[in-house]
């Protein structure tokens, strides 16, 4: 794939016009639909709205907020300029590769959209402090080099593990403190937006998941459990340093084994969209349940039938459905 | 009427929700993925495992082969409850899907999980099913 004597000669590679009409795997255009569908800008969110609340909050709580945004704008910009691209060179069919060109631009947004959440609440010189701080801080760039270095190496496999990693377990020692807000009712349209990248991740992460484990099976057994080896050994190395940089930031404000609760948590999403069992076990993935309420705003119904509990025999409240398929 | 609870579900390429199925042991049959294939008919009760499709809006996220099944008059008189698949990530569209057809059809939304479900999620499925079946083929 690379020449090292010639680096600036590209491969010359064939490329035919994409036709959409033609699908080699569905799943392409069902994410394509799905992530188009979903488009949206920060400029749609009323971030102003925020400036009240952004006053309330202590010195030391703005800081841990522009620290821990600073330090997913930094994860967005990687995916969006290293980790979605190197994925298209092994694209299995070409609609795939324009579903990676819509990650490439949407993790632009996330990234960009930070910068409207500072422009409009922050001052500018905290801004900046907080930059330094996340090209200074050893465990942000710890993280940072544990990726970049699977998504510079020659083994696709890995590039797309490291990919669902970033996608479905990295970003969420950040997504913790604006769910933690909006709980506590501040910050409430900041949680809007988060919730916005939240919901593109989890598709970014079930897709590029689903692709991995297309190629793993094609795999030998041998080769597959090597796979499987370093995918696990490159978790618990992510998560190592998620502990340290967790406890860098929310030791001063007292949630770092909350916000560790849901990195369990997360971890195990992670795997699973790698076709991976869950890891950690129960007792450690309680996530606090006003964070999860936090993820899905307005939502009243606890729908845990079996065991009794809240307001259980829920018959669907009413949604409106507007598929013409439905008969009756 | 069986002993044993059956299980209707719908999966993807993806095969998230045939794994959770699969995991379950329970007598189950998948409703067909294929354009061409013959369509389902069910003989007697069942749950209704469905993934959730879509990131939030009600129109698209039951998968269309669900729909076609459910339409057949005959399969719906058999369904007894739902349980839905999704992701917490989309927020109050979690297992939307289930909740739709929970409603459409007058029975329960049983249990939600995500993905293809934790060990968790397979033995508190297995045990409710089981102790609602009892009380409700």
């Amino acid at each position: 794939m690379t020449d090292m004597q010639t680096p600036a000669a590209p491969q010359l590679k064939r490329i035919d016009a994409i036709n959409w009409n033609r699908l080699q795997d569905e799943k392409d255009l069902e994410v394509w639909n799905r992530l188009t569908s979903n488009f949206w800008l920060p400029e749609k969110v009323p971030l102003s709205n925020d400036i009240q609340s952004w006053n309330t909050l202590t010195s030391e709580e703005q800081q841990l907020t522009i620290r821990v945004f600073t330090g997913l704008t930094l994860l967005d910009t990687i995916q969006s300029s290293v980790g979605a691209p190197s994925l298209m060179p092994d694209s299995r069919t070409p609609h795939e590769e324009a579903v990676y060109a819509n990650i490439t631009f949407m993790e632009a947004v996330h990234a960009r959209s930070y910068s409207s959440i500072f422009s409009t609440l922050c001052a500018t010189r905290d801004v900046d402090d907080a930059f330094r701080w996340s090209e200074e801080n050893p465990t942000l760039q710890a993280k940072s080099a544990l990726i970049l270095e699977r998504y510079y190496s020659e083994d696709p496999l890995m590039r797309k593990v490291a990919s669902v990693f970033l996608e479905s377990f990295l970003f969420y020692s950040g997504f913790f403190l604006p769910m933690y807000w909006s709980s506590h009712a501040k910050l409430t349209n900041t949680a809007d937006l988060i919730r916005l990248i939240i919901r593109d991740e989890a598709v970014h992460g079930y897709y590029i998941g689903y692709k991995f484990q297309l190629a793993y099976e094609e795999e030998t057994p041998e080769r597959q459990a090597e796979v499987k080896q370093y995918a696990f050994d490159l978790l618990m190395d992510l998560y190592d340093n998620e502990v340290k940089y967790t406890e860098s930031l929310y030791d001063g404000v007292g949630l770092t084994e909350d916000v560790k609760k849901f990195l369990h948590y997360n971890a195990n999403k992670a795997l699973m969209n790698l076709g991976f069992e869950a890891l950690f076990p129960d007792s450690v993935t309680d996530v606090d349940p006003t964070i999860m309420a936090a993820l899905a705003p307005n939502a009243d119904e606890n729908h845990d039938f079996f065991s009794g509990s809240g307001s259980s025999y829920v018959i669907g409240r009413a949604e409106a459905t507007e598929d013409d398929d439905w008969a009756f | 009427m069986s002993e044993s609870p059956r299980v209707v579900y719908f999966s993807t390429k993806s095969g998230n929700t045939r794994r959770f199925v699969e995991k379950l042991g329970m007598p189950a049959e998948r409703i067909p993925f294929e354009h061409d294939a013959p369509p389902l008919k069910v003989q007697s009760p069942y749950i209704l495992i469905v993934p959730s499709y879509g990131g939030g809006n009600a129109s698209g996220a039951v998968p269309r082969p669900v729909i076609h099944f459910l339409n057949d008059e005959h399969n719906r008189r058999f369904i007894r409850g739902v349980i839905a698949a999704g992701n917490t990530n989309f927020g109050t569209a979690y297992g939307i899907a289930g909740r739709i057809v929970a409603e459409k059809c007058d029975v329960p939304l049983l249990y939600r999980f995500e993905l293809f479900g934790t060990p968790q999620d397979v033995a508190n499925v297995r045990q409710g099913v089981t102790s609602f079946w009892q009380q409700h083929q």
